[in-house]
């Protein structure tokens, strides 16, 4: 089980309030995602329930038991840290079995336990080796590996790949999401980045500034952004926000469009726009433009599209797809 | 890119390092030559060229004995060392992870405390020493020992634990480490190098010792300097006899500071370039 619930939750650091009262609800065996740019409390939220901080205020309860006051070991949780944190004098089978040793388990428990979980994030052909002569990714597999063997009520997962290339990143980000669904066991996963938090998460949780402000499925969050902030950090590329007459003319203060969602034509369309920087990515092509009045847009387009710098085109946001934001910032 | 360094300035530093060791180390080997003259030779004048003769050594075992010496050099050494570690360890594992407001005030102050002259607290250190009954015992000594080097290696640890990533306690703090746990099996393994350098390095000040060793023991306690000091006799100085004295006394830990000198340099050196 892995039911995570906070209530009225906060974080000072003296004078400083890193989190005002926060309450979530987190499900067993959900993935949820925690992200934010820098500095916005998410980290700090994942280490008061991993127990790591002590919360300034509220409750934090596992499974309905009220942990609050716990040891980090008494909860029952599992971390993965951003650097690893693997013991660099030990070998990797006494990384993975350190837990267990821990917990004051059986030998012949331990060796199978180890071994298990070696061969499901094959490791098998390195349990000799030390942390040291590994690779970043296999690194990381040992970090989970020490974190699976304790059979957690969750894992936590703190930017576990920002270490990692880009392409090593893509292939953990799949196998922590394979894992997820072999162990079915409660996952929260802290990143800064929007690709991640979209393609792993069941739920995800929109921090800024130690406040929450939208929970939700990462399409929940795509399609029905709550406010300016989650629309603009949610999507890749950002979502166009434009003000003045374009925005007043839809009855809202700010309106956003996201760059797929804007029609393209070189000969007639709602804005005239001047072709600056085309991406192509192959499949897509993003165009930076100018539109005049509505100011700076990037477009997703066809891979095909050949547009070039200076070009003009026109562009027509599809009508539906267009989100309106009051004067607060709130969608209306 | 690296810089090219021509072959006549590299001639010119090799040359130039060998002349300052040299001119460091040789009062020491000008000791090590003396010990092996006769007293004869050893008044006549400047030589590095010795008889060889081996009747200073004779007679310096002849007339005290060394073993006794060297005996009490080792335990007081060795035992005040080990005592600074356990009471170090833990001090410099709080002041690294847990530190306060005033923990480098703390730091300032214990290393202060090396600052002030030995011979302002002679006289009631000495006072201390005879009303509880520790003077020219081992144990008193050792402990001594042990306050005067505690600074620097509390200081020292405090630098290596601070190199430690605290992601890896916390690691340890979530795989079930107690506190004693984490110390045991996470902290001191990843500490060795700087524990190995910070214990080589108490043990060649312990050994070296020289005011407080002299003064607070008389026969039974008396480690290697004491042993030097009784051969700067009123009869008269025996230049040969006291050089074998002193080459005795600076052997053994001359021998091991040999063997364990690149574990020191790095010791020494540990953090300074990362």
């Amino acid at each position: 089980m892995g039911n995570i619930t906070l209530k009225k939750v906060s974080k000072s650091f003296g004078a400083t309030t890193i989190i005002p009262e926060i309450d979530l609800q987190i499900e067993d065996g959900e993935f949820v995602v925690f992200v934010g740019p820098s500095g916005c409390g998410k980290s700090t939220l994942l280490r008061l329930i991993a127990g790591l901080e002590d919360t300034s205020g509220g409750s934090i309860s596992i499974d309905g038991r009220d942990v609050t006051g716990e040891a980090p070991a008494k909860r029952r949780l599992a971390m993965v840290f951003q650097s690893y944190a693997l013991y660099p004098h030990m070998t990797v089978y006494k990384n993975i079995a350190f837990p267990l040793k821990m917990a004051g388990e059986d030998a012949a428990v331990i060796d199978k336990k180890v071994k298990d979980a070696a061969r499901v994030l094959n490791l098998t052909n390195y349990l000799e080796r030390r942390p040291g002569q590994l690779s970043g990714g296999q690194r990381q597999r040992v970090a989970i590996g020490r974190a699976i063997v304790r059979q957690p009520s969750a894992f936590l997962f703190d930017e576990p790949l920002s270490n990692l290339d880009a392409a090593l990143r893509g292939t953990m980000r799949l196998e922590i999401s394979e894992l997820h669904h072999q162990l079915k066991t409660t996952m929260i996963y802290v990143t800064h980045d929007q690709v991640e938090a979209m393609t792993m998460a069941d739920k995800i949780v929109v921090l800024n500034a130690g406040n929450i402000e939208q929970v939700g499925s990462p399409m929940e969050l795509y399609k029905t952004p709550k406010n300016l902030f989650v629309a603009g950090f949610i999507g890749s590329p950002k979502m166009n926000l434009i003000n003045g007459t374009a925005a007043a003319k839809h009855g809202a203060t700010t309106i956003g469009v996201r760059p797929e969602h804007l029609g393209i034509s070189t000969t007639s369309g709602e804005w005239k726009a001047t072709v600056g920087v085309a991406e192509h990515l192959g499949s897509d092509t993003f165009l930076h433009v100018q539109a005049g009045d509505v100011g700076t847009l990037t477009v997703r387009a066809d891979g095909e599209l050949g547009v070039r710098h200076g070009e003009t085109v026109y562009l027509t946001p599809s009508p539906n797809k267009i989100h309106r934001f009051g004067a607060d910032g709130r969608a209306m | 890119m690296a810089r090219a360094v021509s072959t006549r300035r590299k001639i010119g530093f090799t040359v130039a390092a060998w002349v300052v060791a040299l001119l460091i180390f040789f009062p020491i080997l000008y000791t090590i030559i003396t010990s092996f003259k006769s007293e004869t030779e050893a008044i006549a004048g400047f030589s590095l060229v010795p008889s060889g003769t081996l009747e200073s050594y004779a007679e310096v075992q002849a007339q005290s004995n060394y073993f006794k010496f060297f005996l009490n050099s080792v335990v007081i050494a060795v035992g005040s060392t080990i005592l600074a570690l356990l009471i170090a360890i833990p001090a410099a594992w709080s002041m690294a992870f847990s530190p306060t407001k005033r923990t480098k005030d703390i730091l300032m102050w214990m290393l202060s405390t090396k600052m002030m002259p030995a011979v302002a607290v002679l006289v009631p250190i000495y006072l201390i020493f005879r009303d509880a009954n520790l003077l020219d015992t081992r144990i008193g000594l050792t402990v001594m020992l042990m306050l005067i080097n505690l600074p620097i290696v509390v200081w020292m640890l405090y630098t290596y634990f601070r190199e430690i990533p605290g992601e890896i306690l916390e690691a340890a703090r979530m795989d079930g480490a107690t506190l004693w746990g984490e110390i045991v099996h996470v902290l001191t393994p990843m500490a060795v190098p700087g524990i190995a350098s910070t214990m080589l390095l108490n043990i060649i000040l312990a050994w070296n010792e020289a005011f407080w060793t002299i003064r607070l023991t008389t026969t039974n306690a008396a480690p290697l300097t004491a042993f030097i000091a009784s051969f700067s006799s009123p009869q008269g100085l025996f230049w040969a006899k006291l050089s074998a004295a002193s080459t005795l006394a600076i052997a053994p830990i001359l021998i091991m500071g040999w063997f364990s000198q690149r574990q020191l340099v790095r010791g020494l050196t540990f953090g300074a370039v990362k």
